[in-house]
């Protein structure tokens, strides 16, 4: 287990870039403009390509160098990309149908951070690693995946939860790069390619809601029922 | 010989795929679906009594053919190859000719990763096995390109992305618990899973075992997220209601039914089980609640689906040799039943040309061979003898009260009879008219109308394996249920011996 025995200064580095991109969902969460949700994403995913390149270095995995370059260029780059596209095309620069105001959803996502932490010190606890990078990376795991879910809830606008998808995902890939660096390349590799058809799919889907649909924003999805 | 099978079950429906996107011609595209669904189909048949040989593996161990998998590519390929024998017919009269090849071309390619999900060994590749077959089948949801499908495609792929997310979450979980005992790098497979299971702490495997039940529970519709399924199996096109229903539903239920495995082999006690027992019921619930006040046509038979995932979760959950052979009959009659179902759905739909229940009347009258097969696949799916549903259904109920969840049992036995009443009082209305008093009867119906053979074909290709399957329970498949069941809980023995092979 990686995790159990790190230097001091290998183990906060790890620490400040997972506390980072915890901090950038909450910028997230925080913001109506879609531009900046992205350029958090994007800022984010460069995050966890640096952490995979550090845990390969500092682990001894030189196949995460090749993870960190396809982390930078496809969810750093790439997918950010595809997402600016599709925001210049729809007219679309802000959030205008959130269910809960950016300020209260900070609240809650602070609250969740909490429930997250009290979750990952038991898991923790009963595995005999309390205190290091473990619980930390697990910790960010889990909140990345609640904020992104409490986005899926109080966010309309298409594009809002196709990033909040992506914020489910990087929590995932985050905490994995973490806590499992030695996962064969291959799931890793198919991960990242899923993710790209993931997106192109969400762009064509948006594309039929504007145009046959004639809106943006998921709240107005409301005929079927029952 | 295996080998070669496998081969030909997942390279025809991607020939078919190449095949429709070089010619771009309808006529065409329907004649390489039909074509690779009819081998597919002999394919598995073939495979079948090959796969009790025991796991074989293939691909450096990223493919699998164990009895429980050849059994889901059954049903998986019955429907595939009644579909697309009903396709011919139904979507020559609701497509436009020239965007037909693309219909076709998806719908193999939505078949090609269902079959592949029950062929994964490896978990991460049978989790994105998962996520293809959404991605695909979302584009087949809203082929029709109105604004109530794209709705439900958009529904579809948020909340299932977002749900099997959490079974990747679960999986990583049981990689990195693996890995305290396995070293960091090693393949996830279901054997190592549960081989290494019982070394593994508990409170990780639990927490893991849950989000994986909530992810996938999500792909097969258990309640409480099953929300995009009626949205989704109402609004494609008929054909992909059926995949969607009878086979895509299959094929993320052996995740579940492989998990419980493994959380068995980890020594977490009664928790799991209670806990998809559970899930199961509140299915059974939801199902009977939507059931009874539906206005919709075909979304009545995907509340049905979500009830009959139910009825497969408490076999699974109920466990044993008797609630797995229970389970696995259940799982082919289900996707016999419900195949037929949506056909008679669809063709009734387009004679009346509206999908709501309280427009619909006489059927008999307007169509007198769709109406025949339709009320006998509705006796059927609501587990009326002398059907195949039938006997699945009393099969599982015995081996609910062999167990410790006989609640349960009672439970189910309630709501099976308020589903039973409230699905058939909609064919009540249905073929004599909602007040047959007040109503003139046989006043403003539509004309009789010629319903094609490739329509009605595959109904009876349904209805006809259902009745020989409610009357004869084959001695041949209790011994193939025993191998599966015998497979599904003998953990050390042979997860051991099959892993020495494996790096």
């Amino acid at each position: 287990m990686l995790a159990a025995h790190l230097p001091p200064l290998t183990a906060s580095l790890f620490s400040l870039l997972a506390i980072t991109s915890l901090l950038l969902a909450f910028v997230m969460l925080g913001s109506r403009w879609l531009v900046e949700y992205l350029i958090a994403f994007a800022a984010q995913s460069w995050l966890i390509a640096i952490l995979s390149a550090a845990v390969g270095y500092y682990a001894g995995y030189p196949e995460l160098y090749l993870i960190a370059i396809l982390t930078a260029l496809f969810r750093g780059l790439v997918l950010p990309y595809l997402i600016l596209r599709i925001i210049r095309r729809l007219n679309v620069d802000r959030e205008l149908h959130e269910r809960l105001a950016p300020t209260s959803s900070l609240v809650a996502g602070a609250l969740l951070v909490l429930f997250a932490f009290v979750v990952s010190t038991h898991l923790g606890k009963s595995l005999g690693l309390a205190g290091t990078v473990a619980v930390l990376a697990l910790t960010v795991m889990l909140s990345m995946k609640l904020i992104g879910f409490l986005m899926l809830a109080v966010r309309g606008e298409a594009l809002s939860q196709v990033l909040a998808l992506l914020v489910l995902e990087n929590g995932i890939f985050l905490g994995s790069q973490i806590l499992v660096p030695g996962m064969p390349l291959l799931i890793e590799l198919v991960i990242l390619f899923d993710l790209l058809v993931v997106v192109a799919c969400f762009g064509i889907l948006v594309r039929y809601l504007v145009s046959h649909a004639g809106t943006s924003s998921v709240h107005e999805l409301r005929r079927l029922r029952g | 010989m295996v080998g070669e099978l496998v081969a030909v079950i997942l390279l025809a429906p991607l020939a078919a795929v190449a095949g429709c996107v070089a010619v771009r011609k309808a006529r065409v595209a329907e004649f390489l679906n039909l074509a690779a669904a009819i081998v597919v189909f002999a394919a598995v048949l073939r495979l079948l009594p090959l796969a009790l040989g025991g796991p074989f593996t293939f691909c450096r161990g990223y493919l699998i053919v164990d009895p429980l998998g050849a059994w889901v590519l059954l049903s998986v390929a019955s429907v595939y190859l009644l579909a697309s024998i009903y396709s011919v017919g139904y979507m020559r009269h609701s497509a436009q000719e020239r965007r037909l090849y693309r219909f076709y071309a998806l719908f193999a390619g939505f078949a090609l990763t269902t079959l592949a999900g029950p062929l994964m060994n490896n978990v991460g590749v049978y989790w994105i096995a998962i996520e293809l077959t959404t991605l695909v089948s979302t584009f087949l949801v809203c082929f029709e390109l109105n604004r109530e499908s794209i709705e439900a495609a958009w529904k579809y792929i948020v909340v299932v992305s977002g749900g099997i997310s959490l079974a990747l979450l679960g999986i990583i979980l049981y990689y990195w618990s693996g890995s305290f005992s396995l070293g960091p790098t090693y393949d996830l497979t279901w054997q190592t899973l549960r081989m290494v299971a019982p070394r593994v702490n508990p409170t990780i495997a639990l927490m893991a075992f849950l989000l994986v039940l909530i992810g996938f529970g999500t792909k097969v519709g258990l309640a409480p997220m099953h929300t995009w399924l009626p949205d989704a199996h109402s609004e494609g096109p008929t054909p992909v209601s059926a995949m969607l229903s009878g086979a895509l539903l299959n094929t993320a239920m052996i995740g579940i039914a492989r998990f419980i495995q493994v959380s068995d082999a980890a020594g977490l006690g009664i928790l799991p089980r209670v806990v998809v027992v559970a899930i199961g019921s509140f299915s059974l619930f939801i199902a009977a609640l939507f059931i009874a006040r539906q206005t919709g046509i075909k979304r009545l038979m995907a509340y049905s689906s979500v009830e009959h995932m139910g009825v497969m979760a408490l076999g699974f959950g109920f466990g044993g040799p008797l609630g797995i052979a229970g389970a696995l009959y259940h799982m082919l009659n289900h996707s016999l039943n419900k195949s037929l179902m949506f056909f008679g759905a669809g063709n009734v739909m387009q004679v009346f040309d509206t999908r709501r229940i309280g427009r619909i009347r006489y059927v008999t009258s307007v169509m007198p061979v769709t109406a025949l097969l339709w009320i006998a696949g509705a006796v059927a799916i609501t587990g009326a003898p002398p059907f195949g549903l039938f006997l699945s259904e009393l099969t599982i109920l015995r081996a609910g009260l062999l167990g410790p969840n006989a609640w349960a049992v009672f439970v189910m036995l309630v709501l099976l009879i308020v589903i039973f009443v409230g699905f058939l009082n909609h064919f009540r209305a249905m073929y004599f008219g909602a007040n047959p008093r007040v109503d003139s009867p046989k006043a403003h119906l539509p004309p009789r109308r010629h319903i094609s053979v490739w329509c009605l074909l595959p109904m009876w290709l349904a209805l006809i394996p259902l009745l020989a399957l409610g009357l004869w329970w084959p001695a041949a498949l209790t011994r193939y249920f025993a191998v599966i069941a015998d497979q599904l809980s003998a953990m050390q023995v042979a997860g051991s011996v099959a892993l020495g092979g494996a790096p």
